[in-house]
């Protein structure tokens, strides 16, 4: 049982979520973060005043998968969120001790498998 | 009273001297209006762009405008456009524009605004895409090639004029002239790249509505002025301005409760503006009464095409065919039907008896249409070949605020370092 974190470009987000739908992989939260990752800073400027944009928008998935779907989310991931320049993002998989599904008690193995069963 | 008119120029009158400059501001304020319905209506990373490009039009066409637009519309010509007499405003000056009790350049600066806001609709068809310097030459050529001839056509003694065509407000120059520019352009600069893939939603229907709220605001100086007279056309054509839309807006909560139970706002603000444009060639010539049962039919063509139109590939992206170009020519067709001798004092038409108006306002419908679809799209054709229209797929991606003005929307200083040197460029590559 793995939680993989996924940072991808935002405009790539729609792109994530459907391949994680290919995938099957369902059970998803994503937030708006700001990051930086080497790639190219912008440069704005407002009147007089010009900055250069160190942190972008970004978008960060996290997914609590059971270990036959590591390889399977990191793939959607990667196929929704590759453009081919700087910034695309970065994936990272962390153990996960536990887990507990709110509604029933569930734990682990059963609380990151959906109702329905059919994936991590 | 005798003092006041002593200091204007013979034959000024000072009441329609003062309303005309009232109406002018309003009409003026109806561009950044239009910003603000747009801009709501795009993504938050293009909101900006796409109000510059509303912006845009108060300089560049006021400057074509004054150059030599004013002149090809509105000066003596060959009937199918003006000539050269009144370039580099020559003559325009404080005596009284022919027809009308105004000074020629009270007059002027009225139809410029609607050349400007005229100009500023068509953005809507290619926003979120199209590349703002290509942007700024196509609305320069536009402002000078398309509305002129239009607007000639039908207030500058034209042929449809010099026919017995009524347009009181713009049916042909400014709706049906945007709208089916709009519909020329979205085919020239093509769809946005995700568009039919993923959902592209308004990212602000607030600006929405407050936009198309001070869209009617300003209308009431558009129509209201389009007698330029304080007179019996004003009055009607302000009052029909009320009237028109308040029946489209009901008529478009009832389309949406029948087809949603639910009455949206993007569709009470799309309502308001098609209400108003289905009025506005009618607004001087049609009864009170006649004018809500026109804001009520100017809905239904509009509706329909609003829904059709994002099954297909036509990214026409703010709908301007639907909402100017249709309800325009719904307006211009009405006005063949019941125009009213009793309440215009220059024509009836065909249920009071005159059906030959009906022929030309019908004539006015196709040819405008055909001038500006046609003109429009060979003027971006052609430009194609010098230059990039639109941003390639990274930068659509990233947002044309950012990509095009190095500017964001909704900015929250969070990681903006403060540069000392001036940059170069848009881009500079991380130095660590």
């Amino acid at each position: 049982m793995k939680l993989v974190i996924g940072i991808v470009r935002p405009e790539k987000a729609n792109d994530v979520l459907e391949a994680l739908y290919r995938a099957e992989v369902r059970g998803v939260s994503m937030s708006r973060v700001q990051g930086h990752g080497g790639e190219l800073d912008r440069v704005e400027t407002y009147r007089g005043t010009t900055v250069k944009m160190e942190l972008s928008e970004k978008v960060r998935f996290e997914i609590a998968v059971s270990d036959p779907f590591v390889q399977p989310t990191i793939d959607a991931l990667c196929d929704g969120a590759r453009t081919g320049e700087v910034g695309d993002g970065k994936i990272f998989v962390v153990p996960l001790e536990r887990a507990v599904r709110i509604r029933t008690g569930e734990a682990d193995e059963a609380a990151v498998t959906p109702v329905d069963g059919s994936a991590g | 009273m005798t003092t006041i008119a002593a200091l204007l120029a013979p034959h000024v009158s000072p009441g329609d001297t003062a309303w005309m400059l009232v109406a002018t501001a309003l009409v003026l304020m109806m561009t950044p209006a239009l910003g603000l319905f747009y801009g709501g209506l795009v993504r938050a990373k293009n909101a900006l762009n796409t109000f510059m490009m509303s912006i845009a039009a108060l300089g560049v066409v006021t400057l074509t405008w004054a150059l030599i637009g004013y002149s090809l519309a509105f000066s003596h010509g060959i009937g199918f456009i003006g000539g050269f007499g009144n370039a580099l405003l020559r003559g325009v000056t404080f005596t009284p524009r022919h027809g009308t009790d105004i000074p020629q350049l009270l007059f002027w600066a009225f139809e410029a605004a609607f050349c400007i806001v005229t100009a500023a609709l068509v953005s809507g068809a290619v926003v979120e895409r199209m590349r703002f310097g290509p942007f700024l030459i196509f609305m320069t050529l536009w402002s000078i090639l398309v509305y002129p001839v239009l607007a000639h056509w039908v207030w500058g003694g034209g042929w449809l004029a010099s026919h017995g065509t009524l347009d009181f407000a713009g049916g042909v120059p400014v709706e049906m002239g945007s709208g089916f520019s709009a519909f020329a352009a979205a085919i020239a600069v093509g769809p946005r790249r995700d568009y039919g893939r993923q959902a592209l939603l308004p990212h602000n229907t607030v600006y929405a509505l407050l936009g198309a709220g001070l869209l009617w605001f300003g209308w009431f100086g558009f129509n209201g002025g389009s007698g330029y007279t304080v007179g019996h056309p004003g009055v009607l054509a302000f009052t029909n301005t009320l009237l028109a839309p308040a029946a489209t807006l009901v008529v478009w909560f009832a389309l949406d409760a029948w087809r949603g139970r639910r009455a949206t706002a993007i569709g009470a603000a799309t309502a308001i503006i098609v209400g108003c444009v289905g009025i506005t060639p009618a607004a001087g010539y049609v009864s009170p009464g006649w004018s809500i049962l026109l804001g009520a039919l100017a809905a239904l063509p509009s509706y329909a095409v609003i829904l059709w139109r994002p099954r297909t590939r036509l990214d026409e992206t703010l709908d301007v065919l639907p909402a100017h170009g249709l309800a325009g020519l719904t307006g211009i067709l009405f006005i063949g039907f019941f125009a009213q001798h009793s309440w215009n004092g220059v024509s009836n038409g065909l249920i009071y008896g005159h059906p030959g108006l009906l022929g030309w306002q019908a004539l006015a419908a196709l040819a405008g249409p055909a001038y500006a679809f046609t003109v429009t799209f060979v003027i971006l054709r052609v430009m194609r070949v010098f230059m990039a229209l639109r941003v390639d797929h990274r930068s659509e991606a990233i947002g044309m605020d950012v990509v095009q003005h190095g500017e964001e929307a909704y900015n929250t200083g969070e990681g903006a370092i403060l540069l000392r040197a001036p940059a170069e460029g848009e881009f500079v590559a991380n130095p660590r």
